[in-house]
């Protein structure tokens, strides 16, 4: 007792000792990390083992000299590559977001409604895909979309097309990807919300002469704005540095930041150059990060 | 409550259903097809076992497989631990200094793009070798160290919804019991908590087991993992052998989790909470 006395002088408690193992974890292996991001980002390049050259230095007079330069910025501006990897990256995650959502939704309000003992098994049914691996997820998709693969071999034996259509190492290979592997996180939290919904609400609605369509969009739809926003969110923020899918299904001119990223660290070895593309891209994703983060606050508190 | 039945919702989730499970479908198909071009089916000698064959006897596969379960299995033991506190602790203390932030760094690592995880820690790994000496270079401690920080995360969601769900009343019965904070835990709320570290273990166990990203950039050499060599081989193209391996993975992952939930539906029948 004594002890804990003492420690408590300290301003430890038993609480603080509870969280201060994560919290010191996350901070040194989360948050440090993007500071030393940031730290080389601002450095040369150099033919050197790490090939950066340090910000801080001894200079011969024994001055400490900070050299910072935003060469490997103004070079994201210059080089029209990478600004058109960043544009392409919004697109693609925001219409594959629109595309998981229509997909999304209809299942999403569908296993809601559904009875108990069906609406498990559904469940579950969403869950499994997540649970196995996503790299062999895309690779069934090189196998069902290439020239002599599954989808152009049914269709030319129904007699729909007589020569194989060009799908593999599209823009339309890589959307179909990533709605792919990303459908079971917008259906999960969108299940989530809906499955707090009272429907008698819309009973309210259509004994009041409201047509279920009506309902959906003055009732439905406004109610599952947290479960849409933080659905779209779980899908838009990691599909934009989306790397595995792009490059398994998008073919060598398939423009994403985050494949620009992986090419600039271990292709040409331009760690500066790299760093400086995580942090612009940072600089993007962060406040959709908050905003997830406010979304996710308010529905928590509506839970209670 | 009303289930109602429309057949528009019932072809969007028969199509949805099955955009997600054909993919799936037609790997376990074509893993016993004896064709070496896997998509076109060789009627004459199939269905034949042969890759299953040749991946069991696959020395590359199999040592990186060796990699990843050890890598898989120290991570989600470390990652149930960080999550069950920081879920525990963001759950059942409503004010402490720094709650915000450590909400924050519970929730970001769950969008960010693994590309921007995966470098950042290789810069502060080689950051911290150059000031401390440690880690001496990458390999199986740095790739779980790298596991671990982003795993945890999704650990702690599912601990902090299990309990969010779960008033605090027991907890609180048993102090004015006399019982004091640390027995409380493990007597009380650790059973309640039981199936979400499970499935936070469990969980964390496949987000390992699958990463590419995070690993390719904090693993040094002669540490590649299953989703490295798998990733080098399918870049070249289709091969029989990943077939098989999806199609191995594919039933594992089925049968845990299957046996997971009756396990789980079981324990909520016997009166004890439902998940």
């Amino acid at each position: 007792m004594k002890r804990i006395q003492s420690l408590r002088r300290f301003g430890i408690t038993g609480r603080g000792l509870v969280v201060l193992l994560p919290y010191v974890w996350l901070l040194l292996f989360f948050v440090v990390p993007f500071v030393i991001v940031l730290k080389i980002s601002f450095s040369d390049i150099d033919l050197a083992i790490p090939p950066y050259k340090p910000l801080i230095e001894w200079t011969a007079k024994n001055a400490l000299a900070i050299k910072i330069n935003f060469n490997n910025y103004a070079f994201l501006f210059t080089d029209s590559l990478y600004l058109n990897a960043l544009i392409n990256s919004i697109k693609v995650a925001f219409i594959s977001t629109l595309w998981c959502l229509a997909i999304g939704y209809p299942m999403a309000y569908g296993i809601a409604r559904s009875t108990p003992s069906t609406r498990n098994m559904l469940l579950l049914l969403v869950i499994l895909p997540f649970w196995t691996s996503l790299l062999l997820r895309v690779y069934a998709w090189i196998g069902l979309l290439k020239a002599n693969g599954v989808i152009n071999n049914v269709l030319i034996s129904l007699g729909l097309i007589h020569e194989p259509l060009t799908m593999l190492y599209t823009p339309f290979a890589m959307y179909v990807g990533i709605v792919y592997s990303y459908l079971p996180f917008m259906i999960l939290p969108l299940y989530a919300n809906l499955e707090k919904m009272d429907w008698q609400l819309l009973e309210a609605a259509e004994d009041l002469g409201c047509r279920p369509h009506q309902a959906f969009y003055k009732i439905t739809l406004p109610l599952s704005r947290n479960g849409i926003l933080a659905g779209s969110m779980l899908v838009f923020i990691p599909a934009v540095g989306e790397f595995v899918i792009p490059a398994l299904l998008g073919g060598p001119n398939a423009l994403m930041i985050g494949r620009v990223l992986w090419d600039e660290f271990f292709s040409n070895r331009a760690w500066p150059v790299a760093s400086a593309v995580a942090i612009l891209l940072l600089i993007i994703l962060v406040p959709f990060m908050m905003w997830y983060q406010s979304v996710q606050a308010r529905e928590s508190a509506g839970a209670r | 409550m009303n289930y109602r039945r429309s057949y528009f919702i019932i072809t969007c989730i028969a199509f949805g259903f099955a955009f997600l499970y054909i993919p799936i479908l037609s790997m376990v198909v074509f893993s016993f097809n004896a064709s070496k071009l896997v998509t076109v089916w060789d009627s004459a000698n199939s269905p034949t076992l042969k890759w299953y064959y040749s991946l069991l006897h696959n020395e590359e596969i199999l040592d990186a497989a060796w990699i990843s379960l050890k890598v898989a299995v120290i991570n989600a033991s470390g990652a149930v631990i960080l999550g069950t506190l920081a879920g525990f602790g963001l759950a059942r203390f409503t004010k402490f200094r720094g709650r915000f932030t450590l909400n924050a760094m519970t929730t970001a690592p769950l969008v960010m793009p693994e590309v921007i995880t995966g470098l950042s820690l290789l810069l502060l790994f080689v950051a911290m070798e150059q000031l401390i000496g440690w880690p001496a270079g990458r390999g199986l401690t740095t790739m779980t160290i790298g596991h671990m920080t982003f795993s945890m995360a999704y650990v702690t969601v599912v601990v902090q919804s299990r309990l969010a769900s779960f008033d605090t009343a027991l907890e609180e019965a048993a102090m004015d019991l006399g019982a004091r904070p640390v027995k409380v835990f493990f007597v009380i709320t650790l059973p309640i908590i039981f199936p979400a570290i499970l499935s936070g273990w469990l969980l964390a166990f496949t987000l390992s087991w699958d990463d590419l990203v995070i690993s390719s950039f904090t693993s040094g050499p002669g540490s590649s993992t299953l989703p490295m060599v798998v990733f080098s081989k399918v870049r070249l193209g289709v091969s029989p052998e990943i077939n098989v391996l999806a199609t191995i993975t594919i039933t594992v992952v089925t049968l845990m989790i299957v046996a997971v939930s009756l396990w789980m539906a079981r324990a909520s029948r016997l009166g004890k909470a439902p998940v």
